[in-house]
Formats: structure tokens, sequence, C-alpha cells
């Protein structure tokens, strides 16, 4: 190769390299900022603040949804399979809302480690299918807990 | 190996009259795909058993993200290109190529928010994937924008070439976003080593209308390219003749 080519194709490697692993490493230094949600393990470990707005997420757990029939207050907890966090709620959720799914809210700890959440924002999972083939595995996971 | 097809590439009168040809070819071919796959996968896909017929815009919007990085990827090696060997066309496919990919960012951004709000519940919230490709976009905008307020051809090119380079480095970032932090946007659906998380009949009008996407934009930048080696290479001979031949 030209020798002229090749010095240019190494100072752009060069400057390339050095400002990757700049972005680099400011992208790790700032990871606790960049992670849009604390998992319930990190708020239980005291990683989150209290007092201040900040998000938390995971999947609410099967059965802890309690509605107040009078009014649109709702109490739920998430869980990242290892702590579980309780999150008060007034408002409307969004459709994907339910039992399993992965959430994040938005609001306050207060001092009992609740949260009092001001926004709801259902997650979800990467995969997709027809609603025949859901319901076909959801009667095949019926059927193999019967035959136990 | 054969380098005839790469040192070709270097010569604007041969990339026109091969663009002439092949860009015709590509972009029509893409629009019968891209028709052919929004209009399956919006009207016959089946739908989705959690979010309904509200998945069915991930037939618009996969396909313009997937092609607004790709087409930042192409312009980052033709940076490479036009900085090291200098060649002629390579600055004139990124002056080409910037305003398709923006347009792609754009699309990908708002069929993105018109999914979220009723999946989600909200049009934005800045986790990392949506801010890195919101930064994608304007890296697109910095890049038409040079273009077109440097006067100085030469130094507008050499401006682009540094930042589409640059650029590049967000495109890891945009793709593992998902997966080195929190975010509400759900990790990748197709993965090289893994088959699809989603049945065959979701995924084939997707690949339809990717693929379409894909040829129609490389129809585009090509007219755009030749548009573009018309004005530059106005005083060649070749040029005139073309001209002359078609009766401008």
């Amino acid at each position: 190769m030209h020798p002229v080519r090749k010095k240019r194709m190494i100072t752009i490697g060069v400057i390339l390299t050095l400002l990757g692993g700049a972005i680099g490493l400011v992208l790790y230094a700032l990871s606790t900022n960049i992670n849009l949600f604390y998992s319930p393990t990190q708020i239980h470990a005291g990683e989150a603040p209290t007092g201040v707005t900040l998000r938390a997420g995971g999947m609410v757990v099967e059965g802890s949804v309690q509605r107040n029939p009078q009014t649109l207050d709702v109490s739920f907890e998430v869980t990242d399979y290892a702590q579980k966090v309780r999150i008060e709620y007034q408002g409307i959720l969004p459709d994907l809302f339910r039992e399993g799914q992965g959430i994040v809210a938005q609001g306050r700890l207060n001092d009992a480690g609740v949260l009092i959440a001001s926004e709801v924002l259902a997650k979800h999972d990467e995969e997709y299918m027809p609603p025949e083939i859901s319901a076909a595995l959801e009667a095949s996971k019926q059927a193999d807990a019967k035959a136990y | 190996m054969n380098w005839t097809w790469f040192h070709k590439l270097g010569s604007p009168k041969w990339f026109f009259q091969w663009a002439d040809r092949w860009g015709k070819v590509c972009f029509w071919f893409g629009t019968v795909l891209l028709i052919v796959g929004v209009i399956w996968g919006l009207g016959f896909a089946p739908q989705d058993y959690q979010q309904g017929n509200s998945f069915r815009i991930i037939y618009i919007h996969v396909p313009a993200a997937v092609l607004a990085q790709s087409c930042y990827l192409a312009m980052g090696i033709a940076g490479f290109v036009a900085l090291v060997w200098q060649m002629k066309l390579a600055p004139v496919f990124i002056k080409a190529v910037a305003p398709v990919g923006a347009v792609m960012a754009f699309i990908s951004l708002v069929s993105g928010a018109i999914w979220g709000k009723p999946t989600w519940g909200t049009w934005w919230v800045w986790d990392a994937r949506l801010t890195s490709v919101l930064v994608l976009f304007l890296l697109y905008m910095g890049v038409i924008a040079i273009q077109n307020t440097l006067d100085d051809l030469q130094l507008a090119d050499k401006a682009v070439a540094v930042i589409s380079i640059v650029g590049v480095i967000n495109l890891p970032i945009i793709k593992y976003s998902v997966e080195w932090w929190n975010t509400l946007h759900q990790p990748a659906t197709f993965k090289l080593t893994e088959k699809p998380a989603m049945p065959v009949e979701m995924w084939l009008p997707l690949l339809f209308s990717a693929l379409g996407l894909y040829l129609f934009a490389a129809g585009v930048s090509m007219w755009r390219m030749q548009n573009e080696v018309l004005v530059r290479e106005r005083r060649a001979n070749w040029v005139k003749e073309e001209v002359m031949k078609r009766g401008v």
C-alpha cells in the first residue's frame, strides 16, 4: 500500500480508537444515570435515593394488584425475581399493564420503601406471536400442569 | 482478489452509466417489494397476542430504523475511503445518502413514538435506545448542514467525511443500548445467532418491507449521486455528450 495512504489509515484508526475509548469511559461512568430505572434489588440495597423523583422497574407480581373499587387507586408489587418493591399509583394504567408484565413507574420512594408513582409505563418483551399460538401454548402449559 | 470493480467505481463516468441501469432496477423492484410487504404486514399478518393490531407499525418502524443505521454505516465507510484513497465518488455518496438516512431516522423516531403511546403509555422517554437514535438523527442533520453551509467543496467533503467516520461510534451504542442499560425499549427480536422471536407469518412480510426499503433507498441514492456527479463533472466532455445525447 502507498505509504501516504497507510499513514492516513493509521491516523484515522488511532483517532477512532481514542475517541471510542473516551466515549466508552464516559458512558461507563454515567451508566447509573443512563439506566432508565432502578431494579428492586438496587432499591433494597439502598442505591436509590429517597425523597427525589426516580423510576423503578420490574415484573408485576402475580396476585399482588389491589384496586380500590371507589377510586383510581391501585397498588401492586414489582419484582426482578430477587427482591420486591410495592408501588402505589392513582390514575389510568396503560393497556398492556397486567400481572406478569414488565412495567416502569416514576415517582418518589417514601420512608417505608413504597414508591408513590406519578406515572406508570408498560414494557413489553421482544416476542411477538398470534393470539391462537399464545392460547395453544397456554393450553399445553395447563395440560402439563395437570399431568403432574 | 480482483479489484477492478473498486477502481472502476472511482470513475464518475463509469458510475453514471452503471447507475443509469441499476438505479431503475433497484427503485422499481424495491417499490414493489415495499408495497407488498407493507400491505401484507398491515392487512394480512396475524395480530399480536398482547398488543393486538398496534404491533403492525413494526412493518414500518423496524425497516426504517434498520435502514437509518445501515445508511450511516455506509457513510462511515465512504468517509474512510474518501479520506484514505480520496476517491471522487466517496464524498458524492455521502452527500447523496445523508438526506435519505435522515428521513429514515425521522420515520423511525416518529413511528416509534406513535407505537409507544398505545403500548408503553408515553410518546417519548429519555431511555438509552431512544436517545441514541435521536443522536443519530442529529448527526445526519449535522452532515447535511455542513454540506450546505461550507462554500469550499473540498473542505466540506473532508469535514463531512470526518463526521461520518466518527459518528459510526454511535452505531454500536444504538445496537447494544438495550442490553447494556435498563431501557423501556425491548431488546432485539432478530439476532444473527438465534431464531427470530416471532413466527414466520409475522417476519416474512417484515423481510419483504425491509428488503424493499433497502432497494428503494439504493435506487433513490443512485439517482441523487448521478445528479451530484453531473454537477461536479460539468466541465468534463462526457457530461456534455451525455447532455447533448439526451437532448436536455
